[in-house]
């Protein structure tokens, strides 16, 4: 065992080196100083954000991609607030992160000194933990605990806040004996990842006996990176699988047992399975209301297996026949194992897969046809993006229509090659968590799929993307308009649009992109959106900006108004009169 | 749920926690935040220095007993949960009260007291300051009789519990 004295701040950026951190997201300031010096001499690459906002989606957005942990390192006060809302984002999504924020002397703690901000206080309902450390010597433990909590069990993130003097190497309060070898001291914290062979195989009578089954599947697959087991799984039973907006690509969509995504903008298969099964599976998914629709409705007929390794998930919305506490991957294993040596039961479903294909046929995903005149139709220019984009793109998304479009006209068939904000739903996510994952494969292509709305909020990052040399590309569905929420305004606020026009002439994307030293194009015509996306492709020097003027009328179909029933969901005007 | 058993309205959870600071405010951020409901919570240290006791009353009708449980074991401070069952536990809370109590009168309030089992700990020229140390019920009987004499000033702590011995001469 090695021991060394030193500060608390080397100590602090050792123990990240330690934790196999290659890169972390950041923005130095008074409090957090100190350690940013031994960065200078550390094996880590660190990107210099413009907005900690940016830092901590750039580190989900690696995490994403990767299944490693995403690092963020920024000073205390408002640099901390500014990381809150990521900090929730990845909260909701189950994101493994790691915040490290500066804070006051620990002294001053209390006495609203300069840049003085409660974060653990602040952060403490939207992380899973976090530490406020007041001894270098803790430095390393707590590092190493962080790493663990926010990787394992149901990932998450977790944020250290590290008071100035404890990392100041001209305080004689940071000094401390580095050791190899530190031990975590975790007595609460038990995630259990093996199940109960009982529950599995009461969760495969079910299976056996359902005439009409659905595999219901979440985010968690993802992240317990089960996406082949599941596939085994499904092809074993020849079980239908519906894939949320988290686990879009967990589950190959040109599969034929894919049903695409439910819920509020899903398509009318995989919401209406769902509704009529009469088993739902649900595997790492949370029943989460923009899935369910109004509760009372949901799936009424369905029995329910639930597998989660959060525990508190398991009857929190809906509860389950079968319960399985545990890892989703662990799971699957055992049911197909079970699966395999007990048979996959006897019960015809003919006529449930010749229902499924009849809304198939009768209710695909589909938008009005672009005629002359029409401005250029949003999805269009997502089917022509897919289409000329190798088939390991990466693709983000922000919030919006061009969110619900995005992961509607894409054709996801590799696991995490979509990254979005789910649970949170937050806007200006695309372009840092594109960034993000363009640093954790500087060899694949990343597609940030951009509102304008959103793009207004997150931009300056394609300034860090330029001058860090992490050429992303940004496609921005621009229809002039908060287009969601107009969307919501025409249909259920009798066209009353408050609020939600932005502008046509400012900002000129196409100069502001240049300005932060992006290629950028302007896109107007559906006869120039091919050779747009070429050139763009072609470049790989810097930054890529295409601004296409979309229509904004256009609207995201289908549709389950929010707090009906999933019965509700109301389709296209063309394909109104198709009998359900 | 029978409303005429309030008992079962109420559950009572012993939640051993690491001693460390901001633990109790991790577990009332919980109750506020899931929008769970606390009757009322106690906190002290254990025979343990590194382990605290935080005896919590919650009120299962804000939301059901098992995800508060989920719930607040998900805090990693959080090293164990024990519900009491209501009948096969040992409830106590204490109160301290000071009461109106011209001379003339003393002698009933003391009655009462006595046969409550508590005890006067100060005596003024119109008042007097008594504690009670019982189940959570008879507290408040105590304090209902307590009332129409005029009650000046009084703190409860909220209830402590353990579970009975099972073989207890209790
Ligand atoms: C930070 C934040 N503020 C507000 C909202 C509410 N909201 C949801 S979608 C949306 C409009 C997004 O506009 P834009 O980025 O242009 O996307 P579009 O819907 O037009 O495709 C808004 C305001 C949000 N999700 N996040
Ligand atoms: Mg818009």
């Amino acid at each position: 065992m090695t021991t060394e004295r030193m500060d608390g701040g080397r100590a602090l950026i050792r123990a990240l080196e330690h934790e196999g951190v290659e890169v972390m997201f950041g923005l130095p300031g008074g409090a957090i100083l100190p350690v940013y010096d031994p960065i200078i001499d550390s094996s880590i690459r660190h990107i210099l954000v413009r907005h900690e906002q940016g830092a901590g989606h750039m580190a989900e957005g690696y995490a994403h991609a990767t299944g490693r942990p995403g690092v963020a390192m920024v000073t205390s006060g408002p640099a901390a607030t500014n990381i809150v809302t990521p900090l929730c984002d990845a909260y909701l999504d189950s994101v493994p992160m790691v915040v490290i924020t500066g804070q006051v002397p620990y002294a001053a703690i209390g006495t609203d000194a300069f840049q003085e901000c409660d974060t653990t206080g602040i952060t403490q309902s939207i992380t899973k933990h976090n530490f406020l450390v007041t001894d270098p010597q803790d430095i390393p433990r707590t590092i190493k605990e962080a790493f663990h909590i926010a990787t394992t069990g149901r990932p998450g993130p977790v944020l250290v806040d590290i008071p100035k003097d404890i990392v100041d190497p001209t305080n004689p309060r940071s000094e401390m004996v580095w050791e190899d070898d530190v031990e975590m001291d975790l007595p609460g914290y038990r995630p259990q990842v093996e199940v109960d062979p009982e529950a599995i195989r009461a969760a495969a009578k079910l299976v056996r006996d359902a005439e009409r089954p659905v595999l219901y599947v979440g985010g968690g697959i993802l992240k317990a990176r089960a996406a082949e087991v599941l596939r085994e799984l499904a092809e074993l039973t020849g079980i239908g699988v519906v894939t949320t907006l988290m686990a879009r690509g967990a589950f190959p969509d040109s599969h034929e047992l894919c049903l695409g995504m439910p819920g509020m903008h899903g398509n009318y298969t995989a919401v209406t399975a769902m509704q009529e099964a009469d088993l739902l599976v649900a595997l790492g998914a949370r029943f989460d209301d923009r899935v369910t629709g109004r509760l009372e409705g949901f799936a009424p007929e369905a029995r329910v297996v639930h597998v989660d390794i959060d525990p508190a998930e398991l009857g929190k919305v809906r509860r389950p026949d079968v319960a399985v506490q545990g890892d989703v991957r662990v799971a699957i294993e055992a049911l197909v194992a079970e699966l395999s040596d007990g048979g996959t039961g006897e019960v015809d479903r003919s006529a449930w897969r010749s229902r499924i294909s009849g809304w198939q046929e009768r209710f695909p995903l589909a938008y009005e046809p672009w005629v002359p005149g029409d401005a250029l139709k949003p999805q269009y220019v997502i089917e022509q993006l897919r289409d000329a984009t190798p088939a390991d793109t990466i693709v983000t998304s922000g919030v919006g229509q061009h969110q619900m479009w995005a992961s509607q006209y894409w054709t996801f068939d590799y696991p995490y090659t979509w990254i979005n904000s789910g649970g949170l739903g937050t806007m200006g996510f695309s372009i840092p968590a594109a960034i993000g994952a363009k640093v954790a494969y500087p060899e694949r292509m990343v597609w940030a799929i951009d509102g304008d709305g959103c793009f207004q909020m997150t931009a300056q990052e394609l300034v860090t993307a330029a001058v860090e040399d992490i050429p992303i590309k940004v496609a921005l569905l621009n229809n002039s308009y908060l287009g969601m929420v107009r969307q919501w305004q025409e249909m259920f606020y009798e066209e009353r649009y408050s609020e939600v026009f932005l502008s046509k002439e400012v900002p000129d994307y196409k100069m502001w992109a240049e300005s932060m030293g992006c290629h950028a194009i302007r896109i107007d015509d559906p006869d120039e959106v091919d050779s747009a996306i070429a050139q763009a492709n072609e470049v790989d020097d810097r930054p890529v900006v295409i601004d296409f003027r979309v229509a904004a009328d256009e609207k995201v179909f289908p549709m389950v108004p929010s707090g009906k029933s999933n019965s509700e969901l109301v389709v296209p005007e063309f394909q109104r009169d198709q009998p359900r | 749920m029978n409303v005429h058993a309030p008992e079962f309205r109420y559950h009572t959870l012993v939640v051993t926690v690491e001693n460390k600071s901001g633990v109790l405010a991790r577990v009332a951020g919980l109750f506020a935040r899931r929008a769970f409901n606390i009757e009322s919570l106690a906190v002290a240290p254990t025979d343990d220095e590194g382990f605290s006791r935080i005896t919590v009353v919650v009120d299962v009708e804000s939301a059901p007993l098992d995800q508060v449980v989920k719930q607040l074991d998900k805090l990693v401070n959080v090293v164990e949960i024990r519900e009491l069952h209501p009948g096969h536990s040992v409830e106590r809370e204490l109160m301290l009260v000071t009461v109106t109590a011209e001379p003339d009168l003393r002698d009933e309030i003391v009655e009462h007291l006595d046969r409550a089992g508590g005890k006067v700990l100060s005596l003024g020229i119109d008042r007097m300051m008594l504690s009670l140390v019982g189940p959570p019920s008879r507290v408040d009987e105590f304090e209902d009789l307590l009332r129409p004499y005029g009650i000046l000033e009084l703190q409860r702590t909220g209830r402590v519990a353990l579970a009975s011995l099972d073989d207890a001469l209790d």
